[in-house]
């Protein structure tokens, strides 16, 4: 049996500029040129008013734990414990991710602590971002 | 809709339920639908409006020997059927058709005669959830959880509660597939899955099926069953993507549906005799209970604790033990639809004496939609 790889994205269009960005180290967020609304996941409209004029621009990467479960079930090539995670944005967008960088534990991941993003590059066209404990 | 204008005259599961490793997925419908068609006294042929998932309604249509005048495929998850039920009544009413089939066939366990399924990783959700490790329900369903319970102080105790109410209500039903009393410190025992949910705060996985068929309630009159009628319907769709769900301590798509379905039915919550909530995890009731208006925001985990949805409670809910205990095959609604219509019938295993008014309320893609149907069983 092949081993078993991490999905990745295929970007599309509409998303290449948050791809493009992780490769550069960049957490690439968009932003509506007429009510200033921020928004995630990439389209080229805006979700709150429908404006098309919209910019993207890279945000501050800092985020709070918003809620997360921690699967025990095994799921190759994920080791399990792992935590699976939504966090907010310091520009108020929620994402999904895995928080790294400290026990997978109900104790170490505390609701609302700080958080900021990190990026794992997993080929040529595809880093995701993750998000560590803040100063860890 | 106008109220009591449309009536369920013929429901049925399948034969029947639990591990049925010697049915492929599609006879599952035709079993269920088979069953719901003698229990109507109908023909295929009497039937000209068809709705389904997860089968394709033209595959089913064939495969019963039909060519219905009205067809829906709505496939927005486990509450699916709750939507059919809503679009059947406005089709039945603006006389599109005049007698419907709905079918529902699983083969969630046994995965007999079952299609393949590969995830869109150029779709949002293929893009921004999908690298993260995730595996389904267990894993998505289940995540707002945290959030609501450190919001409302709600304890793991509390959300094991749910799980054993239920279980109370699984050991008056003969067809439920667990119906071994538990405690709260046996759930909390059990297996972790994802925390803070363990395996018996999570659905059973089983096989089985549905149908129900729907006609005017003037031509319900006809039929060997007393008829069952709807008082209001409502439906919504919120976000598939777990992350972009508005406010992980209640559900908009709930609150859009429910609101819908009261204001149709023109009843108060003091109304309502019986209660369904899809409960594919534990906390569903709790959202469900609060999103509906029966408790308070943070209020439902201690009304479940004190029994009031327990058998003998003031509010009955999931009167059959729910995805928890009776049965779940993946799309659950059209067992709760069931359960109310039983209900409504006055032949349910663990009947509520005098019941008048069931609400009925789904989930569907986890978060991602809802429908709620009211029934009633005093004629118009």
């Amino acid at each position: 049996m092949p081993e078993a790889k991490r999905p990745l994205p295929k970007p599309t269009p509409e998303t290449r500029h948050f791809w493009e960005g992780a490769a550069a180290g960049e957490l690439r967020l968009q932003r509506c040129d007429q009510c200033r609304h921020v928004y995630f996941p990439p389209r080229p409209f805006c979700p709150k008013c429908a404006s098309r004029k919209v910019s993207v621009f890279k945000a501050s990467g800092k985020a709070r734990l918003y809620s997360y479960v921690i699967n025990h079930r095994p799921m190759p090539p994920f080791t399990a414990p792992y935590s699976i995670a939504v966090v907010e944005l310091e520009e108020g967008p929620r994402m999904m991710t895995n928080v790294v960088g400290c026990p997978q534990t109900p104790q170490a991941l505390q609701l609302d602590m700080a958080l900021e993003v990190v990026f794992e590059k997993q080929t040529d066209e595809i880093t995701l971002p993750f998000f560590k404990p803040a100063g860890a | 809709m106008k109220r009591k204008s449309i009536a369920v005259v013929g429901a049925a599961e399948t034969t029947e339920l639990g591990l049925i490793p010697n049915v492929s997925q599609i006879q599952l419908h035709a079993d269920a639908a088979l069953n719901a068609m003698a229990d109507a006294g109908l023909k295929p042929a009497d039937i000209d409006g068809l709705a389904t998932t997860p089968e394709w309604t033209p595959v089913l249509a064939n495969y019963l020997g039909i060519t219905p005048g009205w067809v829906d495929g709505t496939m927005v998850g486990g509450c699916s059927f709750m939507l059919h039920v809503r679009h059947a009544a406005a089709a039945i009413n603006e006389g599109l058709c005049r007698t419907v089939l709905i079918t529902h066939g699983e083969s969630g366990r046994s995965r007999v005669g079952v299609g393949g399924f590969a995830g869109n990783r150029a779709s949002l959700e293929g893009q921004f959830e999908a690298p993260y490790g995730i595996m389904g329900p267990t894993t998505v369903f289940t995540i707002p959880a945290l959030r609501y319970m450190k919001t409302y102080g709600v304890t793991e105790e509390q959300l094991a509660m749910v799980a054993v109410v239920q279980r109370e209500w699984a050991a008056r039903n003969p067809r439920a597939t667990m119906k071994d009393p538990i405690t709260v410190q046996d759930v909390l025992n059990s297996r972790m899955i994802a925390y803070p949910f363990r395996l018996m705060m999570c659905c059973l996985v089983t096989d089985g099926g549905g149908a129900l068929i729907l006609t005017s309630a003037e031509r319900a009159k006809d039929f060997p069953r007393k008829p069952v009628y709807i008082l209001g319907t409502g439906e919504a769709a919120e976000s598939w993507m777990i992350s972009q769900m508005e406010d992980f301590t209640t559900s908009k798509a709930f609150r859009v549906s429910g609101g819908k379905a009261f204001e149709e039915a023109g009843i108060s919550h003091q109304d309502v005799d019986h209660l369904m909530i899809y409960d594919a995890f534990a906390h569903l009731p709790l959202y469900g209970l609060e999103d509906l208006g029966f408790c308070k925001r943070g209020e439902a985990a201690a009304f479940i604790w004190e029994r009031n949805t327990a058998p003998g409670g003031k509010l009955p809910v999931n009167t059959n033990g729910g995805g928890l205990s009776y049965m779940h095959s993946g799309m659950y609604g059209m067992y709760a639809l069931q359960e109310s219509v039983r209900q409504m019938r006055g032949i349910a295993p663990a009947q509520v004496p005098g019941a008048r008014i069931s609400v009925c309320h789904g989930v569907g893609g986890m978060f991602a939609a809802s429908g709620t149907i009211i029934f009633s069983n005093e004629a118009p």
